[in-house]
């Protein structure tokens, strides 16, 4: 495409340009999805790229080091870990994405609702944002994932109970600075219903903010969930995990340090590739 | 009204409700079982009398606005959550056994993470775009995704069973070896808490270089050193002081779980053995007892940031 954009291309198509011409001249965004892409599609073929069987144990072969037989050696039961570690990505990484949905919406309608109505409504949520942010992060998130009962419900649970405070909070301060603008006012007076306000018109500008912080919150959900699984609390066996495979090698970590410190590694990947994405994104659409 | 009154009656404003707004979070916890609690407590092999009895104890069977309430007055005349189920004493009993080491340990993990983010942004504001300075920008990228306990195990590996440094696990005895077998779980826990310290440190100090009043005292002959401690330090401190306030919640779960992968005794340990045990009370406890110390720290923390900040004390 060349050429200024005309007039009467309307500027909701102006910003889109310039937010994918920006998007595509910005390294971090692309070298984030180019990593994230790599990882979603080696859990995606895990079953044909896995070499092994991931549960298939064997009783002589267990601990092996690194080989051409066993890429990453065996575990404790002679398992692949190298096979394991790719399902085990499959498994982490729909969950933190699900897991991360239900408070990514609940969060912006509360923000929506607190910022633009304000009032007794606005000090309520208030109060629950402030009280969930009292609780340490993993306290509340392991005493729910415990009293719902550990694994995957329990995960989806306690993030769509506490997740969502952080987007409400940000885009609250967003839609409070909004409100008072002389285009929702002249929004309001031609007639359109609070409602029409808010979803046309106040969500479209604090959902980019919105997206760069569901990146972060994807990173922490999934290190939690990880972190869950090393505690006992998380993916139940013999479905494979990045933290249960953690907390398997913690027994073996004086002699074969490896097995502790590859799942791990897979973790910091993921954080770095969703954390590019995000800052590319932010920078992309010019969120501070 | 006089400015320290209208700082303390805002505060109430703000605590009062978060405090109430805890109990009625932990009291909800219970509910959040589905099905029986007593049941889940007890298991499924348990007799239909004993599920009767423990529904009795727990005042399960009364509704719900009166157990709310009961408990309530149970926090507020007792201040725990009832018995242990297992041990038959006060939660805040267990809770104030437990407590002195993990408090230790997030004392140390301030200490670390302070040491480390302000020599690390100081370094990197002081050469801007030099090795240091990208080496700290790429520092929050990674650190975002890292999780503490694994952090834990890697400082195990590389300093314990490696270099032979610090003990594997467990608190030491002797004269200093409780401090020493601390340390690697401090620097675990404040590994995380230090890329969001060090990338809001330098933007800050960054501002702070190429204000006015730094290039009047360097203009004045005031020696760099001075400069740097004395006055633009102690300009930055105050947000890193606020990150702080915000930060006592991270730390405070960082440490019960970095506990579990060093062995040691305090909070992390009581909330787990808690729920292997299905010690319901005692998890409120711990969760309870975790929310007040956040909201009290950061009340005094913020509290700080007004007698060190003249701005704030004037300002409406």
């Amino acid at each position: 495409m060349s050429g200024l954009p005309i007039a009467t291309d309307g500027s909701a198509r102006i910003a889109r340009q310039t937010f994918f011409t920006r998007a595509r001249r910005s390294p971090t965004l692309i070298l984030g999805i180019i990593m994230l892409g790599l990882l979603v599609v080696a859990s995606a073929l895990a079953p044909i790229i896995a070499t092994h069987d991931p549960a298939a144990q064997s009783l002589t072969g267990g601990l092996l080091p690194p080989s051409f037989e066993h890429l990453l050696g065996t575990d404790q039961l002679g398992r692949d870990i190298f096979s394991r570690m790719l399902f085990a990505g499959q498994t982490d990484l729909r969950i933190a994405f699900l897991a991360a949905l239900t408070p990514f919406v609940t969060g912006i309608v509360l923000g929506l609702v607190s910022g633009y109505f304000g009032g007794w409504l606005d000090y309520v949520i208030g109060r629950i944002v402030d009280t969930v942010i009292a609780f340490p992060f993993y306290v509340i998130v392991i005493s729910i994932v415990f009293a719902v009962g550990a694994g995957e419900t329990g995960i989806f649970v306690a993030f769509a109970l506490v997740g969502w405070v952080g987007y409400a909070r940000v885009v609250r301060v967003t839609t409070t600075a909004m409100k008072s603008s002389a285009w929702v006012a002249a929004a309001r007076g031609g007639g359109l219903s609070h409602a029409r306000v808010i979803l046309r018109h106040l969500l479209p500008n604090v959902l980019p903010q919105a997206v760069v912080l569901l990146m972060s919150e994807i990173i922490a959900i999934m290190v939690a969930v990880v972190t869950l699984g090393y505690l006992g609390l998380g993916i139940q066996p013999p479905t494979p995990d990045w933290g249960t495979m953690i907390s398997d090698g913690q027994t073996f970590v004086t002699t074969k340090w490896w097995i502790s410190t590859i799942p791990g590694l897979a973790v910091i990947y993921t954080g770095i590739s969703l954390s590019l994405v995000g800052d590319g994104l932010g920078d992309a659409w010019r969120v501070k | 009204m006089r400015p320290p009154l209208r700082w303390l009656r805002r505060t109430l404003f703000a605590v009062v409700p978060v405090v109430i707004g805890v109990v009625v979070a932990v009291f909800f916890l219970l509910r959040l079982v589905p099905g029986d609690p007593a049941r889940m407590i007890l298991g499924e092999r348990a007799t239909p009398e004993s599920v009767a009895a423990l529904r009795e104890q727990l005042g399960l069977n009364k509704p719900l606005l009166q157990q709310l309430v009961d408990f309530a007055g149970t926090v507020f005349l007792h201040g725990d959550t009832g018995n242990s189920l297992i041990y038959n004493v006060s939660t805040r009993e267990l809770i104030v056994q437990r407590a002195p080491i993990s408090l230790a340990l997030v004392g140390l993990a301030v200490l670390f993470s302070l040491l480390i983010a302000v020599t690390l942004a100081v370094l990197a504001a002081r050469h801007k775009d030099g090795i240091i300075d990208h080496v700290v920008r790429v520092i929050p990228t990674i650190g975002q995704g890292m999780p503490t306990f694994w952090i834990g195990l890697l400082l195990i590996i590389l300093f314990a069973v490696t270099l032979k440094w610090f003990p594997v696990g467990g608190i030491g005895t002797g004269p200093l070896e409780p401090l020493r077998s601390l340390v690697l779980p401090a620097l675990a826990v404040s590994l995380g808490l230090i890329p969001p310290l060090v990338r809001s440190l330098r933007s800050e100090l960054l501002e702070v270089f190429s204000s006015d009043f730094v290039t009047t005292l360097r203009a004045a002959g005031i020696p760099e050193r001075r400069v740097v401690f004395g006055h633009i330090l102690r300009n930055a401190s105050l947000p890193t002081l606020t990150l702080l306030s915000v930060s006592v919640s991270y730390l405070i779960g960082g440490t019960l779980v970095v506990e579990q992968v060093f062995g040691i005794n305090g909070l992390g340990s009581l909330l787990f053995g808690a729920i292997s045990n299905r010690d319901f009370p005692v998890v409120q406890g711990v969760a309870l007892y975790c929310a007040l110390m956040v909201v009290l720290v950061s009340l005094v923390l913020d509290g700080l940031v007004w007698l060190l900040d003249p701005r704030t004390r004037s300002a409406s």
